[in-house]
C-alpha cells in the first residue's frame, strides 16, 4: 500500500514538475509568476484530444496507435509553444520596464481570458479522452504500475534530463543563465535578450503541453479549469525545490506528487489539494530559498 | 569612427546628458573624465544602445546606430567593459568568455577552430584566466575579474572598445597592469574610448581626452595639453 502509493505519487509528481520547469525558467529569466503558464497546460490537454480525435477520422490510429500519439504529442506542444511565444509578446513584453506589479496583473488577466475562450469554444462540461491505447498492468511484489505511468514517469524524467543538459551545455542555454544573472550585461555582449526570453516561452510551454496531454491520458477526463490547481501546485513545487533552478523544479514536483498521494490515502482524501501547500509551508519555513535554492 | 551628436540622454525626468558632441578616430585612444555623476557612464551606456537618446546622432563608420539595439551594436564592432565589470557570477571564468564570443560563435556551439585563436590571444594576455578556467566568475578577486571583463570583451573581436573605469578599487598594481594592457591593445589597432577617475594616468595614456561635467563637455583636447591645463590640473590632478 504504502510502495503503491509512493508509485502514484511520482506518476503525478512527474507531471507536476514538467509544468514547473516553465514556472521556474520563467521566473529565473523576467521574475514574473506566469499564472497562466497553468492554462497553457490546459490548452495542452485539449489540443491531445483534438488531434486524437483528428488522427482517428483520418484513419491513422488505426494504421498505427502509437504513431498518432506520438504525433498529437508533438502537435500539441508546438501550439502550445505558439501560444507561449505570442502571450509573452502581447502580454509581458510590452510591460517589461513597467512596475513588478503590472505583468503579473496581466498574466492573471490572460489566465482567465484563456480559461473563459476555452470554455466558450470546447464547452463547459468535462471532455473524455479517447481510450484509444490498452494499458497493460505490470505487476511485482504485490505493486501495480500500468505502462502509462511507467511512460509518464520515464517522459518527464527524460525531458527535464534534456533539458538540464540544454541549459548547461548549449550555447542559447548558456545565454539563458547569462540573462537570468545580468540582462543589460548580457546585451552588452551581443546577446538578443528578447530571442531568449521568446525561446524560454517556447520550451516551457511545449513542457506544459507534454503534461497536459499525459494527464489527460492517465485521468481520462479534462476540463477548462484544471489549469488553475495544476499551475498552483506545480508553481508550489517550483518554490519547494527553489525557483530558478531546474532540478529543484523535478525535485518539487516529485516531493509533492509523492506527499499528496500518501497523504491522500492515509489522512484524508477530502484535503487532497491542500498538501502541496502544507508542504511548502513547512519547507520555505526551514529552507526559505527552497530545496535547491541558490543562497543569497 | 564614432561620431556623438548632440546627445541628450534621461533618466525619466532626470536629464543625465545635456547634450554632448563626441568624436573618436580610428587607432585613437580618447579619455573621458570628469567628476562622480558628471554622466560619463550615461554616455558609453548610450553608445552602446542600453540608453536612448531624446535627439541627435550616433555614427560608427558612417552608418547611424542610435537606433539600433544593444546586440545589434556590439555586433557592429563596439564592445563595452561597463562599470563594476559585472561579470556573471554564477557562470565559470570560460563561459563568461563563451558568453562574450556569443555573436562570433556558430549557432549551435559555442566551440569552432576560428575562435580557438581568439581564446588563446586572451589566455596569453591574461594567464590567470586559463588556471581559473573552471571557476564560478563570482569566485575571483577583483583584478582576476577585470581581467576576465576586459577579456570577455575581446572576444567578440571589437574594433572600438568602450571602458568604464577599468582601475576603479584595484590595488596600484594591478591599475598599472590594466593601463598597459590598453596601451597594448591600442597598439594592435583597437581605437579605445576610456573613462577614468584616475585623470592623470589616463591623459598620459589619451591621444585626445573630453572633460564633462553635469551632462555637458566642458574642455576638450589632446590629452598632453589637458595634462597641463590649470584649471584641470586644479580640478581633477588635485595640484
Ligand atoms: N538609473 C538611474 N536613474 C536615475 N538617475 C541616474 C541613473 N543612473 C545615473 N543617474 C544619474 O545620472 C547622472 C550621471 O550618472 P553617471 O553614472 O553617468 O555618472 P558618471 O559620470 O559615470 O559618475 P561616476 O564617476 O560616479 O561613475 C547622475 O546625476 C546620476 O545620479
Ligand atoms: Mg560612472
Amino acid at each position: 500500500m504504502f510502495f503503491q502509493q509512493i508509485l502514484n505519487g511520482v506518476t503525478v509528481g512527474g507531471v507536476y514538475a514538467l509544468i514547473a520547469l516553465g514556472y521556474t525558467m520563467v521566473y529565473g529569466i523576467l521574475e514574473l509568476i506566469n499564472f497562466a503558464h497553468g492554462e497553457i497546460y490546459m490548452i495542452g490537454a485539449y489540443l491531445g484530444i483534438i488531434f486524437i480525435g483528428i488522427f482517428t477520422v483520418i484513419g491513422l490510429t488505426q494504421y498505427s496507435i502509437p504513431l498518432a500519439i506520438l504525433l498529437s504529442f508533438i502537435l500539441s506542444a508546438l501550439f502550445c509553444s505558439a501560444y507561449g511565444f505570442t502571450i509573452e509578446k502581447l502580454a509581458y513584453k510590452p510591460l517589461r520596464k513597467a512596475p513588478r506589479l503590472s505583468p503579473l496583473i496581466s498574466a492573471i488577466g490572460v489566465s482567465i481570458f484563456l480559461q473563459n475562450y476555452v470554455m466558450l469554444t470546447q464547452g463547459a462540461t468535462d471532455k473524455v479522452f479517447p481510450h484509444i491505447l490498452e494499458t497493460t498492468k505490470i505487476e511485482f511484489f504485490n505493486l501495480t504500475i500500468t505502462t502509462l505511468q511507467v511512460f509518464i514517469i520515464i517522459t518527464s524524467l527524460l525531458l527535464t534530463g534534456l533539458l538540464h543538459l540544454y541549459v548547461m551545455k548549449t550555447k542559447t542555454g548558456k545565454a539563458m543563465r547569462a540573462v537570468a544573472q545580468d540582462k543589460v550585461m548580457a546585451s552588452l555582449l551581443g546577446i538578443n535578450i528578447d530571442r531568449i526570453i521568446s525561446v524560454t516561452f517556447i520550451i516551457g510551454s511545449g513542457l506544459a503541453a507534454v503534461a497536459g496531454m499525459m494527464v489527460a491520458m492517465y485521468y481520462g477526463l479534462v476540463n477548462y479549469s484544471i489549469g488553475y490547481i495544476a499551475g498552483i501546485k506545480a508553481f508550489a513545487a517550483a518554490v519547494l525545490g527553489g525557483i530558478g533552478s531546474i532540478p529543484g523544479a523535478m525535485l518539487g514536483g516529485f516531493i509533492l506528487g509523492i506527499v499528496e498521494s500518501l497523504a491522500a490515502s492515509y489522512l484524508s482524501s477530502e484535503y487532497k489539494d491542500a498538501y502541496a501547500f502544507v508542504i511548502l509551508i513547512i519547507i520555505l519555513l526551514i529552507k526559505p530559498r527552497g530545496l535547491l535554492g541558490k543562497s543569497q | 569612427m564614432l561620431l556623438l551628436k548632440d546627445i541628450y540622454t534621461f533618466y525619466g525626468h532626470i536629464e543625465a546628458i545635456k547634450g554632448i558632441d563626441i568624436y573618436v578616430n580610428k587607432g585613437e585612444i580618447v579619455c573621458l573624465i570628469g567628476s562622480n555623476g558628471a554622466g560619463k557612464s550615461t554616455a558609453l551606456m548610450t553608445i552602446s544602445g542600453v540608453l536612448k537618446s531624446k535627439t541627435g546622432s550616433i555614427t560608427f563608420e558612417g552608418e547611424e546606430i542610435h537606433r539600433m539595439l544593444p546586440h545589434r551594436i556590439v555586433a557592429k564592432g563596439i564592445s563595452q567593459v561597463p562599470e563594476g565589470r559585472r561579470i556573471f557570477p554564477k557562470l565559470t571564468v570560460r563561459e563568461n568568455l563563451e558568453m562574450g564570443a556569443y555573436t562570433k560563435s556558430s549557432k549551435l556551439r559555442v566551440k569552432s577552430e576560428k575562435l580557438k585563436r581568439q581564446y588563446d590571444k586572451v589566455y596569453e594576455m591574461f594567464p590567470v584566466l586559463k588556471e581559473r578556467e573552471k571557476q564560478m566568475g563570482g569566485t575571483l578577486s577583483g583584478g582576476e575579474q577585470q581581467m576576465l571583463a576586459i577579456g570577455r570583451a575581446l572576444m567578440s573581436k571589437p574594433k572600438l572598445l568602450l571602458l568604464d573605469e577599468p582601475s576603479l578599487g584595484l590595488a596600484p598594481i594591478f591599475v598599472g597592469k590594466i593601463f598597459k594592457t590598453i596601451k597594448e591593445l591600442n597598439a594592435k589597432g583597437l581605437t579605445i574610448l576610456l573613462v577614468e577617475q584616475n585623470a592623470r594616468a589616463a591623459l598620459k595614456l589619451a591621444h585626445r581626452g573630453y572633460v564633462m561635467e553635469s551632462g555637458r563637455i566642458v574642455k576638450e583636447g589632446e590629452g598632453k595639453k589637458l595634462l597641463h591645463a590649470p584649471d584641470i590640473k586644479r580640478a581633477y590632478l588635485g595640484e
